[in-house]
């Protein structure tokens, strides 16, 4: 397919670790935040292509992953209802929360169903006027333009029997709370490409200056990830702490305009807890008091309140980059894709996943 | 989740600028995809498509740049072995 392919040619690719080579003088330590990247980082090899003073860590940019655990309880509360169809993008339905998943919902008679985009789970509701249909509103800045499109079509069109149950989160305050952390190992990020496409990337300018540490906005790619190590590494040794973008065929410095008007239509900044991580302030979006009517958790009576993580999984650890997933007693053993101990085991985007997947034998990397 | 991928318009319905809708081809197999956020996007275009919305006309130009860098990098020879 036409811009993918010829970003996974492998000339290309090792021209670019070649460079990367070239420029490293010392040890870096450097973060992709997207839970697509890391996938990509795995499933092509590209962190054996680096020179060893290169470490990759793995940041919390998987929306599966940092769902917080009640919320995943009240989405399996709320498919349980007879009078519920329960709509979600297919990558939540095995992610454990205490009482179960949302495919042990299904298999006690729940109605879940897996939707490709939440304008399809709005027509749903328009043509089942005698059911609730709840949308599991998951994601980063990515996907917020869809799911405010279905709220304010659903409003438009007045349909009464649409809701959401939320949990966006944001990128920007999440490298923050990385930086600001006494254990952050983290010297250079590779910004989340799509997230980027939305918003943008002045937000990221203040971040870059305050914390002096370079961002460069990356697609999703070998040679893209391969380019934006490159240009990251350059940035390190130079001693500079820019803004770049490499991946300027889709994202804009000022992001996409209409995407933007609709999300702050919809919805406004709010705290929001992240699975493994805690509360982090203004870290979410949540809907705005006009589109009250609209969410899941005004408009059913839920009995899940708030749940403490349990348990042997360290995936707050990993999604911070203070941890890697083999460094997990329970890594491979006890948690594997198929009984998952956390999110990071069950999303094809969580690190401990995609090294399950791909590094079976995971050691650090050494040249 | 974030996961989005190129694909091209090869027809485009609709005047509400809500609902305006594309058939996109992605290497051969074509889906609906909204086009409210790209309303400048025309009839062979490639869009970036993210459950089932185009969030960005790809910029062909740019998509070029990728090489080119590398192309300046080769004649900077900033890709020659360094002895060890």
């Amino acid at each position: 397919m036409r811009f993918i392919e010829e970003y996974r040619d492998a000339q290309a690719a090792r021209k670019f670790a070649e460079a990367i080579r070239n420029a490293v003088t010392r040890d870096w330590t450097i973060m992709e935040i997207c839970g697509g990247q890391t996938h990509a980082i795995m499933k092509f090899g590209i962190d054996e292509l680096l020179p060893p003073q290169i470490t990759l860590l793995h940041g919390p940019g998987c929306p599966v992953c940092v769902t917080p655990v009640e919320l995943i309880d009240k989405a399996v509360e709320l498919a349980s209802r007879p009078d519920v169809i329960f709509c979600s993008f297919g990558d939540m339905l095995r992610v454990p929360g205490t009482k179960g998943d949302l495919l042990s919902a299904k298999a006690s008679g729940g109605d879940v169903r897996i939707v490709y985009s939440p304008l399809d789970a709005l027509q749903l509701a328009i043509k089942n006027p005698d059911r609730q249909v709840v949308f599991f509103a998951v994601g980063f800045e990515t996907t917020a333009p869809a799911n405010a499109m279905a709220v304010y079509q659903a409003k438009q069109k007045g349909v009464q029997n649409f809701s959401i149950l939320v949990s966006h989160v944001l990128v920007p305050p999440a490298i923050e709370a990385i930086l600001r952390s006494p254990r952050n190992r983290v010297q250079g990020f590779l910004a989340a490409g799509h997230v980027c496409t939305v918003m943008g990337y002045t937000e990221y300018e203040p971040i870059a200056q305050k914390y002096h540490v370079p961002i460069v906005v990356t697609g999703f790619e070998p040679v893209d990830i391969l380019q934006g190590i490159y240009l990251c590494v350059k940035q390190l040794e130079e001693g500079r702490a820019e803004v770049e973008n490499q991946y300027a065929r889709s994202v804009r410095r000022e992001g996409n305009r209409p995407a933007q008007e609709l999300i702050r239509e919809v919805f406004e900044v709010v705290p929001r807890k992240w699975r493994g991580i805690g509360e982090i302030p203004q870290s979410g979006l949540g809907l705005r008091e006009p589109y009250w009517e609209f969410d899941a958790e005004r408009r059913f009576p839920l009995r899940t309140g708030s749940v403490e993580e349990a348990g042997e999984c360290i995936s707050g650890l990993i999604l911070q980059g203070v941890k890697k997933p083999y460094e997990c007693p329970a890594f491979g053993t006890r948690c594997t894709p198929e009984h998952p101990l956390g999110a990071t085991m069950v999303s094809s985007e969580g690190a401990c996943a995609a090294y399950f997947k791909y590094r079976r034998e995971a050691m650090p990397h050494k040249a | 989740m974030c996961l989005a991928i190129p694909g091209q318009i090869l027809s485009i319905e609709g005047d509400d600028p809500l609902s305006r809708t594309g058939k996109v081809s992605f290497g051969g197999i074509v889906k609906d995809v909204n086009l409210a956020y790209v309303p400048e996007a025309k009839v062979g275009d490639y869009v970036i498509v993210h459950v089932g919305f185009a969030i960005s006309i790809v910029d062909e130009k740019e998509a070029q740049e990728v090489f080119e860098y590398l192309r300046q990098m080769e004649e900077l020879g900033e890709l020659q072995e360094q002895p060890a």
